[in-house]
């Protein structure tokens, strides 16, 4: 095609840096523009629909979700919390929340209900799950706060009360959910991590019976979740393979809560 | 004469641009998160000078009670932060210009003078490329903060899964304080980075966003004056 067009003109240095300026402003305007947009979208983003998990904006909820997904790769039973020796721990541990665990309520009563998969519901007594061998672990507890504590806790392992209770079926299954006795507060735990091998069911607490404020007579101690998901006295165990209900996920916080 | 003289490349301009709301946002939805547990102050000798933050900056910028809030905002514009720097990094190291950027041995000494002139105490700023001595040593250090974050930010996000990250920084609760004192160096950065800017005049901010200045060159005579001796 032959060209037409007179040659053009060379711009002049004025020209030219009118022109650029022009064009990169004019960017940098609409791009601010579209920031600022997309930030009054995300703000005002509508909350998500309230379900298992609620109170977060709905795209920051599936952020939380996808980003739980990148991160599960990572997650090892090799992957072990640091342990301290015993003299570290501290003599007043740090007590925060008493939700599910306030009311009338007689330790000596207390059974646990595992339902299995098949609806079978076994009662456990704190004497058959003191009879399996005690794990000790003393490891820096973290909240979702952003306080840590060093705490000595004793208790079993819970991959061993699953093999004493004949619970083997029920891992594989994706999670696990405890309650408390008064369905207060509730937990749900995806099966590796409460697989993990320091996921201990407590019921001591530096050498002595977990107190009463502390979840007695025994609680989920699970040093790879912040402390929303080590449960204070544990009523109920049940296995599924969606998400349980779990009370800070129904409150804007991420299900996960893996460390 | 007035000449163009190209300074900024396209993608620092974007970078740079891209990351400002980013960082804000991480320092807004961090503020979030650290008042649910705002136990840092500058203490000596058991006089407290300032606590970490006092009641009427929560109430002003409307922080306290949401942590789960800024938990969620943060771990979704972490990904953001760490993409555009590594990006930023990425190109500064495969370009080259990365020599123009790190400072060099003389640097340090440079860069004192570059305070005392800024500062009006001596007349005459050593000579400079794109950057003074000063800027070598604060824009590297700035990038050097930005990984740091990444690294205690990972260290007390996942401190069981990336368990080396944490040991690395010192512990748990040693990784949180580091975060947070970065944090306060960006925005130390920033106030002295504005007055900078501010100071250094409008050629050199629009170069960050057009990526030239103007600049005045001598006009080169019509005739060129004759060499004394042939060659070069």
């Amino acid at each position: 095609m032959e060209n037409n067009k007179k040659p053009k003109k060379e711009l002049t240095i004025d020209q030219k840096i009118k022109r650029r300026n022009f064009i990169s402003f004019g960017v940098f305007a609409v791009m601010g523009g579209a920031a600022y947009g997309g930030w009054q979208w995300l703000y005002k983003a509508p909350k998500e629909a309230a379900g298992i998990t609620a109170g977060a904006r709905q795209p920051l909820r599936k952020a939380l979700n996808k980003t739980e997904l990148f991160f599960r790769n990572f997650f090892s039973n090799n992957h072990l919390v640091k342990t301290y020796p015993k003299e570290m721990a501290v003599k007043n541990v740090r007590h925060n929340s008493d939700i599910g665990v306030q009311g009338k309520f007689v330790v000596d009563d207390w059974k646990l209900r595992v339902k299995k998969h098949t609806g079978e519901i076994i009662n456990i007594t704190i004497d058959q799950i003191k009879a399996l061998p005690k794990t000790e672990i003393v490891f820096d507890f973290k909240c979702v706060e952003g306080w840590d504590q060093i705490q000595y806790w004793g208790g079993v392992k819970l991959i061993d009360f699953i093999e004493r209770f004949g619970l083997a079926e029920e891992t594989k299954l994706g999670y696990v959910g405890l309650m408390t006795p008064d369905e207060k507060y509730y937990v749900g735990l995806d099966m590796s991590s409460a697989m993990h091998p320091q996921t201990i069911l407590a019921y001591e607490m530096n050498g002595k019976p977990v107190p009463v404020n502390h979840g007695a007579p025994l609680r989920l101690i699970i040093p790879v979740k912040y402390g929303i998901k080590n449960l204070k006295r544990i009523g109920s165990i049940t296995f599924s393979d969606t998400r349980p209900p779990d009370y800070w996920a129904e409150n804007g916080y991420d299900y996960y809560s893996g460390l | 004469m007035k000449v163009i003289k190209e300074k900024h490349s396209l993608l620092m301009r974007w970078t740079h641009w891209v990351n400002f709301p980013i960082l804000t946002i991480m320092i807004w939805s961090g503020m979030l998160i650290y008042w649910a547990s705002d136990t840092y102050s500058i203490t000596l000798f058991g006089h407290t000078y300032f606590k970490f933050f006092p009641e009427g900056f929560y109430k002003t910028l409307h922080i306290s009670k949401r942590l789960a809030e800024g938990m969620a905002f943060h771990f979704l514009f972490m990904w953001f932060f760490a993409i555009n720097g590594l990006l930023y990094v990425l190109y500064t190291l495969i370009s080259g210009s990365w020599r123009e950027l790190v400072p060099q041995r003389k640097s340090f000494k440079e860069a004192w003078l570059v305070l005392l002139h800024d500062l009006h105490i001596r007349k005459m700023a050593p000579p400079q490329n794109k950057y003074n001595a000063a800027q070598r040593i604060a824009y590297t250090a700035i990038i050097i903060m930005g990984f740091g974050s990444l690294i205690t930010g990972l260290a007390i996000y996942k401190p069981v899964q990336f368990n080396t990250l944490t040991w690395l920084c010192g512990g748990y609760h040693a990784a949180r304080i580091e975060h947070f004192v970065l944090t306060i160096g960006y925005v130390l950065f920033f106030i002295i980075h504005i007055v900078q800017v501010v100071l250094a005049g409008w050629n050199n901010f629009r170069s960050v966003i057009s990526g030239f200045e103007v600049v005045n060159e001598q006009p080169k005579p019509a005739v060129q004056p004759t060499p004394k001796e042939d060659g070069e």
